[in-house]
């Protein structure tokens, strides 16, 4: 086993442990901050594919940005769900069943796809700066960039308006 | 090298996690957290496709790109809709939020 599988075994299980801390934690407050885990281990993960830009565009945008959202919204409605932070027994039940269930279809999916298994080519040297032209390439990805800020500024003005005060 | 199977077991897995959140929790900034796992397990799949099959094509990079957009977009109106259903009705629980249900 090599350096990189070892570091990859250990950035993994740090992303699922913190993803699973997410959804099963009582305190919703901590729950944010194992997301928060997870989101860094996605990060390291992009890392270890040689995606750098999409790397700190995790960090920034992810835990930068989301993160402390979700924290602000975490504060801002505490205190008004008590100490049961899942539905009753039977839906529990029924959305664990759904879940493994899918889960061994997506494994046996994947097990059974026969995935190239040659080492694959370098990354190109300037993978960013060609990233960044095929973003505003007239034949590549332009119009879906454009689309990309109008609908930022959308949900910018959508969601002051939604949220403000209405008295 | 890692596998790239092995970089797909995590994000299955990982977007598994976020399908039981979004379904067995009750509060909605919980489900938004869940709906997060699931975004950045497909963004794994798709970087890391990009990674071992077309390293020499941007397309699985922008893909990602853009879904960071869109989930930065879909988090601030769904927060901003969490808030206004908080303010109105006193309650971030999915199930009593049920002003559009017949």
């Amino acid at each position: 086993m090599t350096t990189l599988q070892v570091m990859f075994i250990l950035l993994g299980s740090i992303t699922l442990a913190g993803g699973l801390y997410t959804v099963t934690a009582r305190n919703l407050f901590h729950g944010a901050l194992g997301l928060i885990v997870a989101l860094a281990g996605v990060a390291a993960l992009y890392a270890l594919l040689e995606a750098s830009f999409l790397a700190a565009a995790q960090v920034a945008i992810y835990i930068g940005a989301i993160a402390i959202m979700i924290i602000f919204a975490v504060m801002l409605t505490r205190g008004v769900m008590g100490a049961y932070p899942v539905k009753d027994l039977w839906s529990l039940a029924v959305s664990s069943i759904g879940t493994v269930l899918l889960l061994a279809v997506l494994l046996v999916t994947l097990f059974r796809f026969n995935w190239p298994q040659t080492t694959p080519a370098a990354v190109p040297a300037d993978s960013i700066a060609q990233l960044g032209k095929a973003l505003v390439d007239p034949n590549l990805y332009v119009l879906p960039f454009e689309v990309a800020s109008v609908l930022l500024v959308a949900a910018l003005i959508g969601s002051a308006y939604i949220a403000r005060d209405k008295k | 090298m890692v596998p790239l199977t092995w970089y797909l077991v995590v994000a299955a897995v990982l977007f598994c996690i976020g399908v039981f959140g979004a379904l067995a929790r009750r509060n909605a900034v919980a489900v938004l957290m869940s709906i997060e796992l699931m975004l950045n397990a497909v963004n794994i799949n798709l970087v890391a496709f990009w990674r071992y099959l077309e390293p020499d094509k941007i397309v699985g990079q922008a893909f990602a790109a853009f879904v960071f957009i869109v989930a930065a977009a879909g988090t601030a109106v769904g927060l901003a809709l969490i808030i206004s259903v908080y303010r109105s009705r006193d309650t971030v629980d999915m199930e009593n939020v049920d002003l559009m249900k017949w």
